[in-house]
């Protein structure tokens, strides 16, 4: 009885050598949030993923690639749970997919250190983009900070003297109100961290009103800023004091779901649907040919240049099997990403462009961004010098 | 001073959600013994419902009916099916098998609907705040909400302390044995009751849609706060309920938004605020802790 399990396990175990040394595809872990409130945020960056694996036929750079997708469930623990499964049993050497950045933060060490790379297509806290740097982690989005920056160069650019601003209690959150006032430098007259499972805002509503700034910076993703916002506006409160949003607050689906309320938003991102690059709309008409009646969100576009980010690399190197030079091919960031400028910083976050964006009504009657103009160029983040790589 | 008074609204608005599904979530727990997470999907099945028939019809009123409907026909399935067969089984079972409720139904959820958010906007006529004191707009919604919430209350109290149905309901969760033994069909007794919560729940649901994003998780996220309200209003007391109720959404609302302010005048501001929300979110734990230290049955126990 023991000697036939010990001859089925040896059996299995060189069944699994052997079939690996045949040209398996790539396969490339995702860990992201697909169920709860925050699901659409995980749906689109693996589908925007996956669109750029389906347009080169299953492949990336002409290397066979496999999606292996997990639900994290918003929950680190779970997340820790899948990452450690794909590292250590499946042996998957590419992670990504992470849409928060608590959850980054408790798994992003554990891969890196496990000589696997991890290329984040969202979440980006400023604790892993200064000194704790590392070679084997890399960010296609932004850093968390550079988003909100964005807004506070817009809202001093127009104007505004003193502003409001309130964000989830988590890192993302704080680095979004530190990214903010960075750049604002004017009075900030009241700064709330809300819950990140908040219903309600009407407690915080009546502290906007009460006083009464020039401006409102608020930074609410997902199912979050849907609330935040129709509750903004049914306080009456969108007619009376302006509001200036960074991208995850205002993503395409937060905008339909705010309907005409949302036109005349102001708001700053790195990616429009009315950019004039081919890169963006091949993107744009591959995803209306996949999902006719899904908006486009900046998420997808995310994933998506994390596919072709991916591509670039394994053009240069044909396969995973030398990670260094996987990594070297990875920082030249040689592909057309849909945003236009890009490319990797001293820390592997991305350097690109900010836009201030009108939010206006579209062909169809929803509303969309139009880009107003560009509010910085070649744009890193303040972390980047504290990187020793 | 009308910002206090408007943070009190903004509090008793919470608190008659918070009421509306805990009065169900207590009387099956308190009557039957069960521990229903699976409550807080009936929330969701109300909204989802709701919000899909008031954007398929165009008509917003539309939705409550269904809302209603959807969640009592769900709860009723899920009690036939699944219910029945825990009345008798240790609680942890009833955890196991509610808990895999919830799995299910989020997932249901997700085919027939997807993952996406999906909206429902107010009719025109409510829209627009309406000027509740000089300098207080508010928006006339969450004042239909309360209202609707009160009398949802005083139709509990009548229906539970006046009726033939409410003598059998609140004998039941005091002598369950004693009322099957004069007759009384404490099956459908049983049913009635879990019905009547999971209506409840629905239309709470459906009165979150429009000021909310109605998605998939919704009610586990409005869930622990209900369970804190049965645990201090005392378990099976739909008094208890509604009072907990109350107290807690003023109570959260208030420490919300005022403790940062009151903190920063006596500390530093990144201190007064880290301090306030801390607080702020154990607050209502707190009041747990305390209530249950001097009234280990709640504030309001049954007898027997």
């Amino acid at each position: 009885m023991t000697i036939h399990k010990y001859a089925l396990a040896l059996a299995l175990t060189l069944g699994t050598t052997l079939a690996s040394h045949a040209q398996d595809p790539v396969e490339i872990g995702m860990i992201t949030t697909l169920s709860g409130p925050a699901g659409y945020l995980g749906q689109d960056i693996r589908d925007g993923l996956q669109l750029a694996i389906d347009a080169e036929g299953g492949k990336l750079g002409g290397v066979d690639v496999e999606l292996v997708v997990e639900d994290d469930a918003r929950k680190p623990a779970n997340a820790r749970q899948i990452a450690e499964r794909f590292v250590f049993d499946d042996d998957i050497k590419l992670v990504t997919g992470i849409i928060f950045s608590n959850i980054a933060g408790a798994v992003v060490p554990d891969v890196v250190d496990s000589d696997a790379i991890y290329i984040s297509p969202n979440a980006a806290p400023s604790t892993f983009a200064g000194e704790n740097c590392n070679a084997n982690y890399f960010v296609t989005s932004w850093q968390n900070d550079s988003l909100h920056e964005a807004s506070g160069i817009a809202a001093k650019e127009l104007g505004y003297k003193n502003a409001f601003v309130l964000a989830p209690n988590y890192q993302a959150g704080k680095d979004a109100v530190t990214g903010f006032k960075r750049m604002f430098g004017g009075e900030i007259v009241g700064e709330i961290y809300t819950q990140l499972d908040q219903t309600d805002y009407s407690a915080e509503m009546a502290q906007i009103r009460a006083a009464k700034p020039d401006v409102v910076f608020q930074f609410h993703p997902g199912g979050l800023g849907i609330a935040f916002l129709r509750q903004y506006q049914q306080a009456g409160l969108l007619a009376e004091i302006p509001m200036v949003l960074s991208e995850p607050s205002s993503d395409a689906v937060i905008l339909n779901a705010l309907g005409d309320a949302a036109i005349g938003l102001k708001t700053t991102a790195h990616w429009s649907p009315d950019f004039d690059n081919a890169a963006s709309k091949e993107m744009m008409a591959a995803w209306k040919k996949a999902y006719p009646d899904r908006p486009l969100t900046y998420y997808a576009t995310q994933g998506y240049d994390t596919g072709l980010a991916i591509a670039s690399a394994l053009k240069q190197t044909g396969g995973i099997d030398d990670l260094d030079a996987f990594k070297d091919a990875l920082r030249k960031a040689d592909f057309q990403s849909v945003r236009g400028n890009f490319s990797f910083g001293q820390n592997q976050h991305p350097v690109q462009d900010w836009y201030l964006l009108d939010v206006v009504a579209g062909e169809d009657g929803k509303p969309t961004t139009k880009t107003v103009r560009k509010l910085v160029e070649n744009y890193g983040d303040v972390y980047a010098k504290d990187c020793k790589l | 001073m009308t910002l206090i008074f408007e943070q009190l609204l903004n509090g008793l608005l919470y608190g008659v959600m918070l009421f509306l599904m805990a009065a169900g979530l207590t009387l099956i727990f308190g009557i039957m013994g069960v521990i229903n997470l699976a409550h807080g999907s009936l929330y969701m099945v109300g909204a989802l419902a709701g919000a899909w028939v008031a954007n398929a019809t165009g008509n917003f009123w539309l939705g409550l009916p269904a809302a209603m409907a959807a969640s009592l026909l769900v709860g009723l399935i899920i009690e036939m099916t699944v219910i029945q067969r825990l009345y008798d089984r240790p609680h942890l079972d009833q955890v196991l098998a509610t808990f895999s409720l919830i799995l299910i139904l989020n997932e249901l959820a997700v085919l027939l609907i997807g993952r996406q958010p999906i909206f429902l906007q107010l009719p025109e006529a409510l829209t627009d705040p309406i000027e509740l004191l000089p300098g207080l707009p508010y928006p006339p919604f969450r004042l239909l909400i309360i209202l609707a919430g009160l009398l949802v209350a005083l139709g509990l109290y009548v229906l539970i302390n006046r009726t033939r149905i409410g003598m059998l309901v609140r004998a039941g969760s005091t002598h369950r044995d004693m009322v099957r033994a004069l007759g009384v069909n404490i099956k459908g007794l049983y049913t009635a009751v879990f019905g009547l919560g999971a209506l409840l729940a629905g239309l709470a649901g459906f009165m979150m849609a429009p000021i909310g994003a109605v998605q998939i998780g919704m009610g586990e996220q409005i869930l622990l706060t209900t369970f804190v309200v049965v645990v201090i209003g005392g378990v099976g007391s739909v008094k208890g309920a509604f009072v907990a109720g109350i107290a807690l959404g003023v109570i959260d609302t208030s420490l919300r938004a005022f403790l940062p302010g009151f903190l920063r005048q006596i500390m530093d501001g990144p201190d007064a605020d880290a301090l306030g929300l801390g607080i702020a979110s154990m607050g209502i734990y707190l009041l747990m802790a305390l209530v249950l230290l001097i009234r280990p049955k709640g504030l309001f126990p049954m007898k027997g």
